[in-house]
């Protein structure tokens, strides 16, 4: 394998990092406030298909980011009513938000578009297009030829959709929001002893509203990524799982920011290398089954949380509804 | 203190639940251009106007009879199992290497040779997220969910690499043998001068999926095991005090709940397809979570609930087929269900709970 190789692996995997690391974020906000979420894959399916939708209706990507946004707020507003208002399962409303995702774009795509469930491919102002850097070079030739600085520049740094950057910025955003502010201290208190910060007087059900609209923002930002910059449109099922890939990368984190980064970016490189069986064989001597690349972060997952590796301590009033003491 | 009668409990608030998920569904059909009331006429007349649209109806409740009493008998033990579709995915392993590899003289053999290794590989497949909840504290709904996904890869790498026939081109195992073959509703019913469409691929696996049911039933309520799975279900505490170890009542309800998912292979993969291919189990794992809340987690309601599901299955294909409605209309209603009987209840619960105290003071 060449250097040019390895720089484009870990090209694909910043690209396919991106979306996850979002979702995992969102799920990061939500679980650190006591609110379990397994409906982020829904919420980035639904922004998927709407900002997708509403990008082709308006020819402008910025209103179908609002947009997918918007829908992803919404089943974001679902899920805390069920789960914060009348104290339902927050499993349940997950698995609930997640079905309706997938029935509902694929009938309102149908019903706007008559593809078969897709939106019309994007093009020119209605996707995140690449941003060159100054002085990247864009042709893979050219590239190819260049040193090996040149090309982690041009190819790795440069030319990735403004969403990337911003992505990664969220990542110490989010740090500075949970541990330097005292919004984020209130919020991790009200997923370890939310009694606590009802008795100091703050919340409880502001707070984790709150967080969940975070969330919903983050998975929102997800799935316009996913058919706006990531591919040019709107597919049937297209979050394909990655929504539970970011659970699992939550949890290999332990819930902590730059771990989620690091942990997105190995199951990130892991979706990169099964697109190259090549690689795999051409470096390890052997060849590599595909689907065991691909359950490799589930395997992954289940260890860690097994506690073989470390253990995996979520935060403690996840999951369980806040009743007000009368 | 029980603020509602029985009867409300039982049967009103589920009812109003899926009132809710029916007049929302409706009011969906409506928003995409169509008439609701002309698309449940189409439904009804396609789901169950016909031998042939009822045999559909009951080949798809089978499956849901099993992955619903799979994940009914988590649920009386607070246990969430949501990794149905693996255990179901697994089961048809368990069905295909008993059908391929074993030569059984008679159908009814193999049928019993089938049910057992399907069960043993779903129990497998929900015995390991047991395990690591019971033993290592890791949640079982995020370890089923992963283990849906290692599943699918399994399943994906027999079918592909293992079980696949040589020449072929689709992943998928080769046919089995023709004793294997179960029969239909229609070699059932004829002896007694019943015709039924020979088309339809309901089979006498609805009979086992009927006697689960009932042995499911006795399970819960007239053994002492169901009772110690209920009180674990009730209150983990007093039932440590009681004497029952959490330990055990996890791997067993857990183990039974895979195996029932597990045999639900019998059906979509024995049953109808005579083979194993892959996504066999279209969901159905995920459609016993519905089928579980709507039931009440009562074999009886799973039952009713399998065949309300069999129904909108059936029903949402005719649709699919005659109208421009996409089939995905029944993911929308599977998930308004859960939506309004599972996460919603409460919603539901508190204003009827308001009634009837009020009515109760009225009373007094």
């Amino acid at each position: 394998m060449d250097f040019f190789t390895l720089i484009q692996i870990l090209d694909a995997t910043v690209r396919l990092a991106i979306p996850l690391l979002l979702a995992c974020l969102a799920g990061l906000f939500s679980e650190r406030a006591g609110i379990f979420d397994i409906g982020l894959e829904g919420k980035m399916l639904a922004a998927a298909f709407f900002s997708a939708a509403i990008a082709s209706m308006t020819g402008s990507v910025w209103i179908g980011l609002l947009a997918g946004i918007a829908a992803s707020l919404f089943l974001s507003g679902v899920h805390g009513l069920a789960s914060i208002t009348f104290r339902g399962n927050q499993l349940i409303s997950g698995v609930a938000i997640n079905f309706l995702a997938a029935g509902m774009t694929v009938l309102i795509a149908q019903s706007w578009f008559s593809q078969g469930g897709r939106t019309p491919s994007l093009s020119g102002a209605e996707r995140f297009n690449p941003i060159n850097f100054p002085g990247a070079l864009t042709t893979t030739n050219e590239v190819k030829a260049a040193s090996p600085l040149m090309q982690v520049y041009s190819e790795l740094l440069s030319g990735h959709s403004l969403l990337v950057y911003f992505a990664l910025l969220t990542v110490p955003m989010t740090w500075w929001l949970l541990y330097r502010t005292r919004f984020g201290l209130r919020l991790r208190a009200v997923g370890e002893n939310p009694a606590a910060v009802d008795t100091a007087g703050v919340s409880v059900v502001g707070l984790r509203y709150a967080a969940v609209a975070i969330c919903g923002i983050l998975c929102g930002i997800a799935g316009a990524y996913l058919s706006t910059a990531l591919q040019a449109g709107f597919v049937k099922d297209m979050s394909a799982g990655r929504g539970f890939i970011a659970l699992a990368a939550l949890i290999f984190a332990k819930w902590r920011p730059w771990h989620a980064l690091y942990a997105t970016f190995l199951f990130g490189l892991f979706q990169a290398l099964e697109l190259r069986p090549d690689v795999i064989e051409a470096v390890i001597g052997m060849k590599i089954q595909g689907q065991f690349l691909g359950a490799l972060p589930y395997i992954m997952t289940v260890v860690i949380l097994a506690g073989f590796v470390g253990k995996a301590i979520p935060p403690r009033a996840g999951g369980e509804p806040y009743v007000k003491e009368r | 203190m029980d603020v509602m009668p029985k009867w409300a409990e039982v049967v009103l608030v589920p009812l109003i639940s899926l009132l809710l998920a029916a007049i929302l569904s409706g009011l969906v059909i409506l928003a995409i251009g169509e008439d609701p009331i002309a698309a449940l006429k189409l439904m009804i007349d396609g789901a169950l106007g016909s031998t042939y649209g009822w045999g559909y109806t009951l080949y798809y409740a089978t499956n849901f009879m099993f992955t619903g009493l799979a994940v009914s008998v988590a649920f009386h033990a607070r246990l969430f199992n949501i990794g149905g579709e693996g255990q179901a995915m697994l089961g048809g392993l368990g069905v295909a290497l008993a059908c391929l590899f074993i030569p059984w003289p008679h159908w009814s053999l193999g049928l019993l040779g089938a049910i057992v290794l399907a069960g043993a590989f779903g129990a497998i497949w929900a015995a390991v997220p047991a395990y690591l909840q019971a033993k290592r504290g890791s949640h079982i709904v995020i370890t089923t969910i992963m283990f849906n996904f290692i599943a699918a890869a399994v399943l994906n790498y027999m079918l592909v690499n293992v079980l696949r026939p040589q020449g072929a081109m689709d992943p998928a195992t080769a046919r089995f043998p023709e004793a294997v073959h179960l029969p239909t509703l229609h070699d059932i019913l004829a002896p007694i001068g019943i015709s039924f469409s020979k088309a339809a691929p309901a089979n006498v696996s609805l009979l086992v999926a009927i006697i689960a049911c009932v042995l499911v039933w006795l399970l819960i309520w007239r053994t002492k095991l169901g009772y110690e799975i209920r009180a674990y279900g009730h209150s983990e505490s007093a039932a440590k005090y009681a004497g029952i170890s959490p330990v055990k009542i996890t791997m067993i309800a857990m183990t039974i709940s895979g195996a029932l998912a597990g045999m639900m292979a019998i059906n979509n993969v024995m049953g109808e397809a005579e083979r194993l291919v892959l996504n066999a189990t279209e969901g159905a794992g995920f459609i016993g979570i519905a089928v579980a809340l709507m039931g009440r987690s009562h074999p009886l309601g799973v039952f009713i609930a399998a065949i309300l599901f069999g129904f909108l299955y059936q029903g949402g294909a005719e649709l699919a087929l005659w109208t421009s409605i996409p089939r995905e209309l029944i993911v929308v209603i599977q998930a308004l269900v859960i939506l309004f009987t599972g996460a919603l209840d409460n919603m539901v619960r508190m204003p009827l709970e308001r009634i009837f105290l009020a009515l109760r003071k009225g009373g007094n």
